[in-house]
């Protein structure tokens, strides 16, 4: 070991272990079954789908105030679908070469 | 990467003001600090608890976790889901890292090397780290008057290392620890009451809540950060893998909890118990409280309890949940 190499104390050390990239970058949309359709008829905005996604993937609203999907992290779990109230959303298996599966 | 204050923060008062103002809207338009790509189950009920929390922040907010399920999950080599400080310990001591994390926050800006004027800080912590392994700490650091708030996700056993049970675990639930067969029908032991055990040290904030009840839930968080001093949220959080549910049937479980009231949900202000709205319909007409087979059916860790040997376990719980209900109106009651 040359003398440079010994002298490296801990104060050299990075701070902490540090994780280089958001979780945002690993796309779970994979992982799902079933994936949600949103009937834009039937949508009454009332958001709560976007509450209770575990996943963050019911988001925002389009212009006309109802839900979007990103089916790039949804993972098929079907809660948005089991609590709207509207009847809006339903399950179902995705076409092949559809897109976000 | 940093937190955007929605209201100035009132640090310096004790008193809890009043209600935090928000609609649907604007918490759908909020920015994930507990982004999505986490690799949690699917239906997972602690995941939507933390990415409701992490929209009830009011500034600059330290994190500190001990491990268990959302520690994993969030924190997988190279990814992170966090988008604010953040940090992970060990099983024992989330309490006793937020009260060095408070500590160094007030050692710095005493020596005035801090650019912001407040930071908040957050203790997470399974049934698990709560309940048995860190109660000591959580207990220390409530003891000491730090200022932070812990929160304990509640989903009934260690569902990360393989569903085994916990003291948060409820009666008859059968878990790969109690096994529910013929020598026995799940967990025999009653469910630790954990709230009661942390009022026991005169918090001035400690509360109850569950993610189908959101607004209530995030109010609840926001509620607790306001208080200066220690605050307690104990949130329910159904988990489709250990409770062997359907995962689209998570919120429905969360929301029977409380229509059953096997977990009314509740805030102590000063010691002073209130029933939360959802809780207080309950409360006050009876009539419309749903027996706890609603709750326990469909519910795979209670399937052995519906064989005609397990019926009077049933029974059994129905009468722990009703002495319980009671016992809680009657706190409210006389405290009110």
């Amino acid at each position: 070991m040359s003398k440079q190499q010994h002298e490296k104390g801990w104060k050299d050390l990075a701070l902490a272990a540090v994780s280089p990239k958001a979780s945002t970058e690993f796309l779970t949309g994979d992982w799902k079954t079933f994936m949600p359709v949103n009937d834009v008829e039937k949508c009454v905005g009332c958001l709560i789908c976007v509450m209770l996604c575990p996943e963050g993937a019911a988001r925002g609203c389009s212009e006309q105030g109802k839900v979007v999907f990103d089916l790039n992290f949804c993972k098929g779990c079907g809660i948005c679908a089991n609590e709207c109230p509207a009847k809006a959303l339903t399950m179902r298996m995705p076409e092949k070469d559809e897109e976000g599966v | 990467m940093t937190t955007t204050p929605t209201t100035t923060p009132t640090s310096t008062s004790t008193s809890i003001p009043e209600e935090w103002k928000f609609t649907a809207r604007d918490i759908a338009l909020k920015p994930d600090l507990f982004l999505s790509g986490h690799r949690a189950c699917a239906g997972c009920g602690p995941a939507t608890v933390l990415r409701l929390v992490m929209k009830a922040l009011r500034g600059p907010t330290i994190v500190t976790q001990a491990t268990g399920c959302m520690e994993i999950v969030g924190s997988i080599y190279p990814y992170t889901s966090w988008g604010l400080p953040w940090l992970h310990t060990a099983f024992e001591n989330a309490a006793a890292n937020a009260s060095g994390i408070e500590a160094a926050i007030k050692a710095l800006s005493k020596k005035g090397k801090l650019k912001q004027e407040h930071i908040d800080v957050i203790a997470i912590a399974g049934d698990g780290g709560t309940y048995d392994i860190g109660l000591q700490a959580l207990s220390g650091a409530i003891e000491r008057d730090h200022d932070f708030l812990f929160i304990l996700y509640d989903n009934e056993g260690y569902m990360n290392t393989g569903i085994q049970r916990s003291g948060g675990t409820p009666t008859g639930a059968s878990t790969t620890t109690t096994p529910a067969g013929k020598i026995i029908p799940g967990k025999l032991e009653k469910k630790k009451p954990i709230t009661d055990i942390v009022l026991a040290h005169d918090i001035e904030y400690a509360a109850t809540a569950t993610p189908y009840y959101w607004k209530d839930m995030m109010t609840k968080v926001r509620k607790g950060l306001e208080v200066k001093g220690p605050a307690f949220l104990h949130i329910f959080a159904p988990c489709p893998r250990g409770w062997r549910t359907e995962p689209s049937k998570t919120m429905s479980y969360s929301k029977l909890s409380v229509e059953t009231c096997t977990f009314p949900i509740w805030e102590a202000i000063n010691g002073k118990r209130t029933l939360s709205t959802p809780s207080k319909m309950y409360s006050l007409s009876p009539q419309k409280k749903k027996p706890i087979t609603n709750y326990l059916e469909g519910q795979g860790r209670f399937r052995h309890l519906f064989k005609p040997e397990n019926k009077h376990i049933i029974d059994q719980i129905q009468q722990v949940t009703d002495t319980n209900w009671q016992k809680l109106l009657k706190q409210c009651e006389t405290t009110t």
